[in-house]
């Protein structure tokens, strides 16, 4: 028997094309997805040196970042509709297939790979967007990459890479009623900060871990990024195998059984080592919410803003507070929201919605709080109006839109004002992201509905007990 | 990519830590289709008011500032998303050097790319170059081949840089072009995998 290996290791050895000393290797990529806003000037680059597309076959486009979720039928903003346009001409001239904005598989990138079976367990998967690491719920090496590199695997289907380092990210224990799986990845950025994953690709392990759903672990990997790791990964187990059984771009029949086979084996093997590891009780984990502007900038709802003179780096603490409107060991119920979104490739899958939708059925939304929902994908939209989730949000007094990124970094026109509070189901708290001068809170979609309803951070877990209305 | 040999330049000090790259280039001006002109928009909100003002208290946008190509971080410079636009509008601003205690990976790739150099820097250096660099007249060196970064003075620092970052740099090689010449070992390596 060879060594015990981890799912990182096995993985990265068979993809190496090439590999030399004292390079990085090179890696061969085996699903590149590509969207509006890192692709256009790749594409330009190609035309330049009269380049091909290596493999079109094994690239997939959509549009999402910069869509408008409402009137998709006129396109406002001239800029964004000249970058759509682009991606348009771009995938006819080098034969790639896109799903537009009028596609039934149009979606975020993160939420349509896993949805049509494109993100598998053992593929390599880039795209030009940090939050690839989403696809390493399924197993799956997978990282973002800048234009220069989308021009690279564009023309090559292959990526230099400096050989990671790995990192075990074990969750013990288990999490507790009410506690969901971004509150257990804001939870792991409070507690080991934004860049202890830098220079590692992660993998989760635990029992907790592996009792998530597969929405779940993809809300989990998906913010990897946002504790250093350009990847972050779980091993694939029947879960896993069971979410893909029958979509699109998976095969069919003996076929599958045969992959999934495939597929199982890749999981770290038992006394595999890591280069470093990290633990985290799961029980101690309670519902969180960030408070300033990086996501380790997060308390548990109990909690409140940090004291000054406790902290390490005050100035920059200072000027999180300062942006964010916020005192000094401020509790967190106290602080009010005049907007919440739910969506982004954090949390806008079809559970996300259901787990939302849950907690505001038969109440409202606060006076003075705009609420919007927005799905992943037309997929789960469709899916969850199948269901009658739309009129859930609806009758609370929620806006229900069409899939993008939308308000997660408000490239299209949904964006919080500046001064205007948001509790957010997405993943980057930074200044400006939501809107220049807005001020962002990350939180479950749980927790993002019940403020809703109240107009300021409430414990979802009182409020599902009764305890609270 | 251009080469990269030698530079020198003033330095600017930003002593911030975790600067993401929502703040080194915002969202509003990533739907553009050009790899140019981003410069303009460089730390924006930072540098503009919501009337598009420049801001008094930014002090990129003080006077002894102007020209300066070399920007002294904090830790974790270049944070969040994947955006090459980041290291496009440094680089079209004119800074041509970051040197900072760590960088973000993703940011860290796409510089390399652009061939805008980044150096590593024990933090205890870091804040004494910051504080030296608060009136805008310091001026180092930068020598990529030697390793070395020297101030008006004399004093001479080394940093330590991947052999094979620093021969890209030097050269101002395309990556493209590189991996074509092993496209006999992508072929074969699509081969194998069909059988």
């Amino acid at each position: 028997m060879g060594k015990a290996k981890t799912i990182i290791e096995k993985i990265w050895e068979k993809h190496v094309v090439s590999r030399e000393e004292g390079k990085p290797d090179l890696l061969y990529i085996d699903q590149h997805l590509v969207h509006e806003v890192t692709s256009p000037q790749a594409f330009e680059g190609l035309r330049l040196a009269g380049r091909k597309v290596r493999r079109p076959d094994l690239t997939y486009a959509t549009m999402d970042h910069n869509v408008p979720t409402r009137n998709r039928d006129e396109v406002k903003d001239q800029i964004a509709k000249r970058q759509m346009e682009t991606l348009r001409d771009n995938t006819q001239e080098f034969g790639i297939k896109l799903a537009d904005i009028f596609h039934p598989d149009q979606g975020i990138v993160h939420v349509i790979g896993p949805q049509l079976g494109l993100t598998q367990p053992g593929k390599t998967i880039v795209c030009g967007d940090s939050h690839t690491s989403t696809h390493g719920a399924f197993g799956a090496l997978a990282f973002g990459i800048g234009t220069s590199e989308v021009e690279h695997v564009l023309a090559t289907q292959t990526i230099w890479q400096e050989r990671p380092k790995t990192l075990n990210v074990h969750v013990q224990g288990n999490l507790s009623p009410g506690v969901t799986a971004k509150d257990l990845i804001l939870a792991i950025i409070a507690k080991f900060g934004v860049r202890f994953g830098t220079g590692y690709v992660m993998e989760y392990t635990g029992d907790a871990i592996h009792k998530l759903s597969m929405e779940g672990r993809m809300t989990i990997c998906n913010m990897s990024i946002e504790g250093g790791a350009r990847a972050g990964l779980i091993s694939p187990d029947e879960k896993t195998v069971e979410f893909l059984r029958g979509r699109e771009y998976v095969p069919k029949g003996e076929a599958f059984d045969k992959k999934a086979e495939e597929w199982l084996a890749l999981a770290t093997d038992e006394g595999a080592t890591y280069d470093h590891t990290v633990v985290i009780n799961a029980e101690e984990v309670e519902p969180q919410v960030s408070w300033g502007t990086n996501p380790s900038m997060c308390v548990p709802i109990s909690g409140s803003t940090p004291s000054l003179d406790e902290v390490e780096h005050r100035d920059d603490v200072k000027r999180a507070l300062e942006y964010m409107g916020l005192e000094e060991n401020q509790s967190i119920t106290s602080i009010e929201i005049d907007h919440v979104f739910i969506g982004s490739c954090t949390n806008s899958r079809l559970s996300d919605l259901q787990k939302a939708a849950s907690i505001i059925e038969g109440k409202t939304v606060k006076d003075g709080v705009k609420a919007i929902v927005v799905p992943g994908s037309f997929g789960v939209k469709l899916e969850a109006e199948k269901l009658g989730i739309d009129q859930i949000f609806k009758a609370a007094g929620f806006e229900w839109r069409e899939s993008g990124c939308s308000m997660c970094l408000g490239m299209n026109d949904d964006i919080v004002p500046p001064g205007g509070r948001c509790a957010s189901t997405s993943n980057r708290n930074f200044e400006g992201r939501q809107g220049n001068g807005a001020r962002t809170h990350l939180v479950s979609p749980e927790m993002a509905a019940a403020a809703a309803t109240h107009g300021h951070f409430v414990d979802v877990r009182k409020f599902s007990a009764g305890v609270l209305n | 990519m251009e080469a990269f040999k030698k530079h020198d330049g003033f330095a600017f000090p930003l002593n911030r830590t975790n600067v993401d790259t929502d703040q080194i280039i915002p969202k509003q001006f990533l739907k553009r289709i050009e790899r140019t002109g981003f410069g303009a928009y460089l730390f924006y909100n930072w540098r503009f008011d919501n009337e598009g003002k420049k801001r008094a208290d930014f002090d990129l946008n003080k006077k002894q500032f102007d020209g300066s190509s070399i920007l002294l971080a904090g830790e974790n410079f270049g944070c969040g998303s994947s955006r090459e636009h980041a290291p496009w509008s440094l680089l079209d601003y004119g800074f041509k050097v970051i040197i900072a205690p760590s960088f973000a990976d993703i940011f860290h790739n796409n510089a390399l790319k652009n061939g805008l150099l980044l150096i590593q820097m024990e933090e205890k250096q870091m804040l004494e170059w910051m504080k030296q660099a608060e009136d805008g007249t310091f001026k180092l060196s930068v020598d990529l081949e030697n390793q070395t970064i020297t101030d008006e003075e004399g004093t001479v620092v080394g940093f330590s840089i991947p052999a094979y970052h620093k021969e890209k740099l030097l050269n101002g090689w395309d990556d493209i072009a590189l991996t074509l010449q092993l496209k006999k070992k992508i072929e074969d390596y699509e081969n194998a995998r069909l059988v």
